[in-house]
C-alpha cells in the first residue's frame, strides 16, 4: 500500500520540438502505463507535464521520454523540479497555455504517415480518398501556422470548423488525431476543385478523376499543395513536357519528378539504400539520383525534355493525401506514374501561394487548376538533397525542413541574417538556435523581394525573436544588403508595436567567404576561438579589395579571417556575360596562362570571329572585366575547354555537367592535372596555368571529355589537399572546413572530405544547410551576432 | 573614384558634398537644370562640363555634345534654350586644328539648335596635366508660362514615353574608343531635343516630367525621378526600343542597354489622358519618329523602378554601383 510519504510530484517541461507532433498523447499514453496521474499540456516553451506516484515510476517515466519519443519530435532540454503533491488518480491532457508565445518550435511540414495513408485507402475508413487526411503524425504545420501556440485558431484552417466526429477524434486522448491540429475529414475538411476555363468547376472526387484524366491526355495543370502551387505533367509525355518547358521559359534547367513509391523510382533511378531513406524520409525531399540507362521492362518512361542532357534526375515521392490520388489507388483508372512537379512560378519569381495570383499569373503555363480552400501562410518549394560520400549533402533546404532549428555552439544576440542575392534564404538567431527560413530565390526579383518581407514576418512571429541586429554581404550591389540598411532605419519593417519604437537594429556585415567558411563551423558545432582552415570555393562573392573572389584559402575563426591564400586573378569579361558564356571564361583562362586561342579548342570554336575580336579586347585591356578568383569559374573554364558546356541556360549548369562527365572516370584515374602553388606577398597563389596548359594539350590529342574531367576534379581536391598541410606545416591547424557552391560538387566533396581524413584532418562539411550561398545566412549570423562570452 | 559613372556615387557626393557645403535648398541637384525666377521671367539655369574621349566619334564630336548637352538640360524644364557661355581648358601643345573643329563643330550645333553663345573663357593647362581640351557650357532659357515640369511631378497613372532607340550614344564612343568592330558601325545620336520639346508642349502643356538619359542611362534617370517624386516606376522589357547592334554590342561586353548613355532621347512622363496625343505628336517629328510607350507609374514599389520580363517576372532595375559587378554565384 501506497503512504503519503512515497508519493512524489513532479513538474517536467520538455523543451524543443515537441508541439504539433504528437507528443501530448505520448506522454499520456506513457503516464497511464507507469500508472501516474497529473496533467501535460503545450506551454510556451514546449510541452508542461507533471506527473505524481511513486518515485521509481516518476524516474522510469522521465527517462523514457527521450528514447520512445514520436519521431517527429526533438528534444532539445528536459527540466524536471519537485513540486507539492496534490493527489487525484487521473492522468489528463490540458489545453494550451495561453501565455505569449515563447521557444515553442513549430514542426516542419511532414509528409502523410502510413497509418494516413492505409485509411486513404480503406474504403471503409472515414478518411477514405480524402485529399486532406492527416494526423498528429503527418500533415502540413509550417506552412499553415500563423500564430503560436501551435493551435487549430493559429492555423490557416481557422475558419473550418471541424464535424462531430472530427471533434471526437480531436478530444479523445487515445486517438491517434488527438489535437492534431490540421485534422479534417470528407465532411468538414477542405475542398478540391478542379478549375477549367469555361467549363464548371468540378470538386472532390470528381476534380481527382478528371485531373488524372486530364494529365493522362497530356495537360500542364496547377496543382495547389503544402507550401506553394506546381506544374504538374505526364513526364512520360515528350509533348507536354516540351510545352511546359517553353511555357515557362525553363532553357534546359531540368524538371523534378514525382513517383508514388520507392519501388516506382527504382524503376527509372539508381537507389541506394542510404538514398532510399534519404527518398522516404518523412521530409520527402527532391533526392538527385543517377537516371538508369537501361530500365527493367515495364518501367514508366521520362521523356528527354524533364532534364536534358543530364545524367541524373530529381526524384521524389508522393508526400500528400492529393498526390497519392493523383497517382491513383486501387481499382483506378491507369494514369501517369511519373510527374513532372515544378514550382509553380513564372521565371525568377517565387513560388505562388495566392489562389488569385495562382489564376492569374500562372495562366498562360497551365491548361487548369487543381486548387483547395486551405490557405497557405508561407511559401515552401521542395527542398533537394543529395548525397555526397554517403552523407546528406542538402542543395536546396526547405519544405520538410524548415523551421527546423539549427543548434548553434554558443549563444547569438537576437539577430536577423539576410543570406545573400541568388537563393536567398534568410535566418533568424537568438540564443543557441538559428532558424534558417525557406527558399526564398532570387533578390533581382520584386516579388521575391516581397516573399522576403512577409517570410521574415512569418518566421519573426513562430520564432518570437525581435532582431537588435541586421546582418547582410559586404556586397554594395546586392538587393539583401540594401533591404538591411533599409531595416536598420527607421521607419523599418522590423520595427513592430510600441514596445520596440526607437529601438534601430544594429546593421553588421560580414564578407561573403568568410560567411561561408562560418556556416560550417556552425553547423559542426565548431568552438569560438579556434582557427580553422577555410576553403570557400565559389562563383562569386565581394572581396575586401573589391574584386570577385571564389577560390579562397581563408584562416579563420568566427571573428576574423586571415585571406592566407587564392586562386590567381583572371579577367571576368563582361561580369555576368561571363557566367552566362564559360567559352568566355575560358578563353579568359587562356589569355591568362598565355595559351593561344587554337581554333581547334572547343571553346574558341563555340564563339563568333566578332566575339573573340572583342574578347580579346577585353582580356587584353581589361574593359569591362573585374579580376577575378573564382574557383566556379575554372570549372566553367574547364567544362567549356573539355568541350561540355559553352553556354548556360541555368546557374552552374557547366559545372554540373562536368561533374557528371568526371564520375565515371575518377576512381582509378591514375595522372591528376597539378596546379603550381607560389608563395607570395598576397599569401599563397595557386596558379591554374598549368593545368590549363595540360588540359589544352589532351583536348588537341584527342582525349575524352570524362579523362579531361575526372583529371580536373583530382588537381582541385589535389589542391585542397596540398594547401592544407601547407597551413598546418607552418600555423598547426588541422580543422578543415569547406563551404561554398562548388562543394555542392559530389564527386569533388567526397575527393576532398576522404583525402583531408586519411591524412588526419578533422573535416567541417555541410550536413544542415546547403554550401552554397542558401547557406550563409547561417555564417553571418556566427560572425555577427555573436554573444560576447566576457 | 567611381564618382563620375552618374550612378550611385556621383548622386552621394551632389547630396552628402555639394548640397551642404553651397547651403543650397531643397531638391537642387535632383533636375537636369536649375528653375528660378528672374525679373518676373521663370528661368532654367544649367551647366555641365565635358571630357569625352575620342574627341571626335562616328556622328559628332565633343563640340556637339558641349552645345547639345547643356541645351538639352535646359529643355528638360520645357524652357527654350537660348544662350550659352563655353570654357576651355586646354593642354599645352594640342594642335590648334583640333580646337577649330571643336569650335566648328559647336558653332553648327548652336546654329541647329538656335542659341547663341554669347561669352566664354579659355585656360590653358601645362602639358601632361590635362587631356588636350575640356569643355564646359552653361545656359539659360525663358520658361513658358503654365509650364512645370520636374522629377517631383511625376505620379501615379503616368504614361512613360522614350523619343527613340536607346543606347546607340555609349555604344558609338565605346566602339571608337576602344577599337571594337561590332559589324555595323554605330553613330552618336547627339541632338538638340528642343523642337521636339516644342512639339509636345503645343498639344498640352500638363507634361509632368522631361529627362535625357545621359549618363548612367535610362535605368539611373528613372531611378532618379522615382526616388524624386515616390512613385513605384514599372517597364515593360519588350517595349524597350534597343537596336540590334546596340543589342549585340552589350550582349558581348556583358553590359545592360538600360544604363548605357544616350545624348539625343528623351524621357517623357504623361498624363494618361494626354499620352496619346504627344506620343502622336513626337511621332510626326524628325527627334522622335521612333517614339514608344515604355511603361507608367504604379502604386507599388514606391521610389522603385521594375521591368517586367518577356516571362512575365518583376526584375528590379536600380542605380549602377560604379562598376559591373557580377553578382551571379
Ligand atoms: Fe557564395
Ligand atoms: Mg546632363
Ligand atoms: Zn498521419
Ligand atoms: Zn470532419
Amino acid at each position: 500500500m501506497l503512504t503519503e510519504r512515497d508519493r512524489h510530484r513532479r513538474r517536467v517541461v520538455v523543451h524543443g520540438l515537441v508541439q504539433g507532433v504528437g507528443f501530448r498523447p505520448f506522454v499520456y499514453a506513457l503516464a497511464r502505463e507507469a500508472g501516474l496521474s497529473g496533467q501535460v499540456h503545450n506551454c510556451s516553451d514546449g510541452v508542461e507535464v507533471e506527473v505524481e506516484g511513486p518515485t521509481p515510476a516518476l524516474e522510469a517515466f522521465v527517462a523514457s521520454l527521450r528514447p520512445r519519443a514520436p519521431s517527429m519530435a526533438r528534444i532539445v532540454a528536459i527540466d524536471v523540479t519537485e513540486v507539492e503533491v496534490r493527489g487525484g488518480s487521473e492522468f489528463e491532457i490540458g489545453l494550451s497555455d495561453s501565455a505569449p508565445p515563447g521557444r515553442t518550435l513549430v514542426s516542419p511540414d511532414i509528409a502523410t504517415c502510413p497509418d494516413c495513408l492505409s485509411e486513404l485507402a480503406d474504403p471503409a475508413s472515414r478518411y477514405y480518398r480524402h485529399p486532406f487526411v492527416s494526423c498528429t503524425n503527418c500533415g502540413p504545420r509550417f506552412t499553415v501556422v500563423r500564430g503560436l501556440p501551435y493551435d487549430r485558431p493559429n492555423t490557416t484552417m481557422a475558419d473550418l470548423p471541424l464535424c462531430a466526429p472530427c471533434s471526437a477524434a480531436y478530444a479523445e486522448p487515445g486517438d491517434r488525431r488527438f489535437h492534431a491540429q490540421t485534422i479534417a475529414c470528407p465532411q468538414c475538411g477542405p475542398v478540391l476543385s478542379l478549375v477549367r476555363p469555361g467549363l464548371a468547376d468540378v470538386t472532390g472526387q470528381d476534380a481527382v478523376a478528371e485531373s488524372r484524366r486530364l494529365l493522362s491526355a497530356g495537360a500542364v495543370l496547377a496543382v495547389k499543395g503544402i507550401g506553394g502551387y506546381h506544374l504538374a505533367c505526364d513526364a512520360s509525355a515528350e509533348q507536354a513536357v516540351a510545352t511546359l518547358r517553353k511555357r515557362k521559359g525553363r532553357g534546359d534547367k531540368p524538371f523534378a519528378v514525382m513517383v508514388a513509391d520507392l519501388p516506382t523510382a527504382r524503376q527509372i533511378v539508381h537507389v541506394s539504400p542510404a538514398e532510399a531513406g534519404l527518398l522516404a524520409d518523412h521530409r520527402r525531399p527532391v533526392v538527385l539520383l543517377d537516371q538508369r540507362r537501361q530500365r527493367p521492362p515495364g518501367a514508366p518512361a521520362v521523356s528527354a525534355s524533364v532534364a536534358p542532357g543530364r545524367t541524373e534526375l530529381g526524384v521524389m515521392l508522393a508526400y500528400t493525401g492529393l498526390h497519392h490520388l493523383l497517382f491513383g489507388l486501387s481499382g483506378d483508372q491507369p494514369s501517369p506514374r511519373v510527374l513532372v512537379m515544378t514550382s509553380g512560378n513564372l521565371a525568377g519569381e517565387p513560388i505562388v501561394i495566392d489562389d488569385g495570383a495562382a489564376r492569374e499569373r500562372l495562366v498562360a503555363l497551365v491548361d487548369a487548376w487543381l486548387v483547395h480552400d486551405r490557405p497557405i501562410r508561407i511559401p515552401c518549394d521542395d527542398s533537394v538533397v543529395r548525397m555526397a560520400g554517403g552523407i546528406e549533402l542538402p542543395v536546396r533546404r526547405s519544405r520538410g525542413f524548415a523551421p527546423m532549428p539549427i543548434s548553434l555552439p554558443f549563444a547569438v544576440r537576437p539577430a536577423l541574417a539576410v543570406g545573400g542575392d541568388l537563393k536567398n534564404t534568410f535566418c533568424l538567431a537568438e540564443g543557441h538556435y538559428a532558424w534558417m527560413s525557406a527558399h526564398v530565390g532570387d533578390m533581382d526579383d520584386w516579388a521575391t523581394l516581397q516573399a522576403f518581407d512577409a517570410a521574415v514576418e512569418q518566421l519573426a512571429t513562430i520564432t518570437s525573436v525581435r532582431p537588435e541586429l541586421v546582418v547582410a554581404d559586404r556586397h554594395p550591389g546586392y538587393r539583401s544588403t540594401a533591404w538591411a540598411r533599409r531595416a536598420t532605419r527607421s521607419p523599418s519593417p522590423l520595427h513592430r508595436g510600441p514596445a520596440e519604437q526607437g529601438a534601430h537594429p544594429q546593421l553588421g556585415l560580414v564578407q561573403h567567404h568568410h560567411a561561408h567558411v562560418a556556416a560550417a563551423m556552425a553547423e559542426n558545432g565548431h568552438p569560438p576561438g579556434e582557427p580553422v582552415v577555410g576553403f570557400a570555393f565559389d562563383g562569386t562573392g565581394y572581396g575586401n579589395d573589391g574584386a570577385v573572389w571564389g577560390g579562397e584559402v581563408l584562416v579563420a575563426d568566427y571573428d576574423a579571417f586571415e585571406r592566407i591564400g587564392h586562386l590567381r586573378y583572371v579577367r571576368l569579361p563582361g561580369g555576368d556575360a561571363a557566367v552566362r558564356n564559360p567559352c568566355r571564361m575560358a578563353l579568359s583562362h587562356l589569355h591568362s596562362a598565355r595559351i593561344g586561342w587554337d581554333p581547334a579548342i572547343p571553346s574558341v570554336a563555340a564563339c563568333r570571329p566578332e566575339e573573340l575580336t572583342v574578347l580579346e579586347r577585353q582580356v587584353r585591356t581589361g574593359l569591362g572585366c573585374s579580376p577575378t578568383s573564382s574557383m566556379g569559374r575554372l570549372f566553367d573554364a574547364v567544362s567549356s575547354l573539355a568541350g561540355v558546356c559553352h553556354r548556360i541556360d541555368y546557374e552552374a549548369e557547366a559545372a554540373m555537367l562536368f561533374e557528371a562527365a568526371a564520375r565515371p572516370a575518377i576512381d582509378g584515374c591514375p595522372d591528376p592535372y597539378a596546379f603550381s602553388v607560389v608563395s607570395g606577398v598576397e599569401g599563397l597563389l595557386a596558379d591554374p596555368a598549368p593545368v590549363l596548359a595540360a588540359v589544352v594539350a589532351d583536348v588537341l590529342a584527342g582525349v575524352g571529355a570524362a579523362r579531361i574531367a575526372a583529371r580536373f576534379h583530382l588537381a582541385v581536391a589535389g589542391l585542397v589537399l596540398d594547401l592544407a598541410e601547407h597551413v598546418r606545416a607552418r600555423r598547426g591547424l588541422d580543422t578543415v572546413a569547406l563551404s561554398g557552391g562548388v562543394f555542392l560538387n559530389a564527386a569533388l566533396t567526397t575527393l576532398c572530405v576522404k583525402g583531408l581524413q586519411q591524412r588526419g584532418f578533422r573535416v567541417l562539411r555541410h550536413r544542415l544547410v546547403p554550401p552554397s550561398d542558401a547557406g550563409i545566412a547561417l555564417g553571418q549570423i556566427a560572425v555577427a551576432a555573436r554573444r560576447d562570452s566576457s | 573614384m567611381g564618382h563620375g559613372g552618374g550612378g550611385q556615387l556621383s548622386a552621394e557626393l551632389v547630396q552628402h558634398l555639394f548640397v551642404p557645403a553651397f547651403g543650397s535648398q531643397g531638391d537642387a541637384g535632383t533636375a537636369d537644370s536649375a528653375v528660378f525666377e528672374l525679373g518676373g521671367a521663370r528661368l532654367a539655369f544649367s551647366t555641365d562640363t565635358f571630357v569625352v574621349r575620342p574627341l571626335f566619334f562616328p556622328g559628332g564630336s565633343i563640340g556637339d555634345l558641349a552645345v547639345n548637352g547643356t541645351a538639352n538640360d535646359i529643355a528638360m524644364s520645357g524652357a527654350m534654350p537660348s544662350h550659352l557661355s563655353c570654357g576651355f581648358i586646354l593642354e599645352e601643345g594640342t594642335e590648334l586644328s583640333v580646337l577649330g573643329r571643336i569650335a566648328e563643330d559647336m558653332g553648327a550645333a548652336a546654329r541647329r539648335a538656335g542659341v547663341a553663345i554669347v561669352t566664354g573663357d579659355t585656360k590653358v593647362v601645362d602639358a601632361g596635366h590635362g587631356d588636350q581640351v575640356y569643355v564646359n557650357t552653361a545656359g539659360v532659357g525663358l520658361i513658358p508660362d503654365g509650364v512645370d515640369i520636374r522629377p517631383q511631378r511625376a505620379a501615379v497613372g503616368d504614361v512613360i514615353i522614350v523619343s527613340g532607340a536607346i543606347g546607340v550614344h555609349g555604344i558609338a564612343i565605346m566602339s571608337v574608343r576602344e577599337g571594337l568592330e561590332f559589324g555595323t558601325e554605330i553613330r552618336t545620336d547627339t541632338a538638340c531635343l528642343y523642337p521636339l520639346v516644342a512639339a509636345m508642349l503645343a498639344v498640352t502643356a500638363d507634361i509632368h516630367v522631361l529627362r535625357d538619359p545621359t549618363r548612367g542611362g535610362v535605368a539611373t534617370s528613372l531611378n532618379e525621378i522615382a526616388s524624386a517624386a515616390r512613385v513605384g516606376v514599372r517597364l515593360t522589357e519588350k517595349a524597350l526600343p534597343v537596336p540590334p547592334e546596340v543589342r549585340n554590342a552589350c550582349a558581348l561586353l556583358g553590359l545592360d542597354p538600360l544604363y548605357v548613355a544616350n545624348e539625343g532621347k528623351l524621357l517623357a512622363f504623361v498624363p494618361r489622358e494626354q499620352a496619346e496625343a504627344v506620343l502622336a505628336a513626337m511621332r510626326a517629328h524628325p527627334l522622335g519618329e521612333q517614339a514608344t510607350v515604355i511603361g507608367e507609374c504604379v502604386d507599388e514599389h514606391r521610389a522603385m523602378v521594375v521591368a517586367t520580363t518577356t516571362f512575365g517576372g518583376t526584375r528590379v532595375v536600380d542605380v549602377p554601383i560604379g562598376e559591373q559587378l557580377p553578382r551571379i554565384c
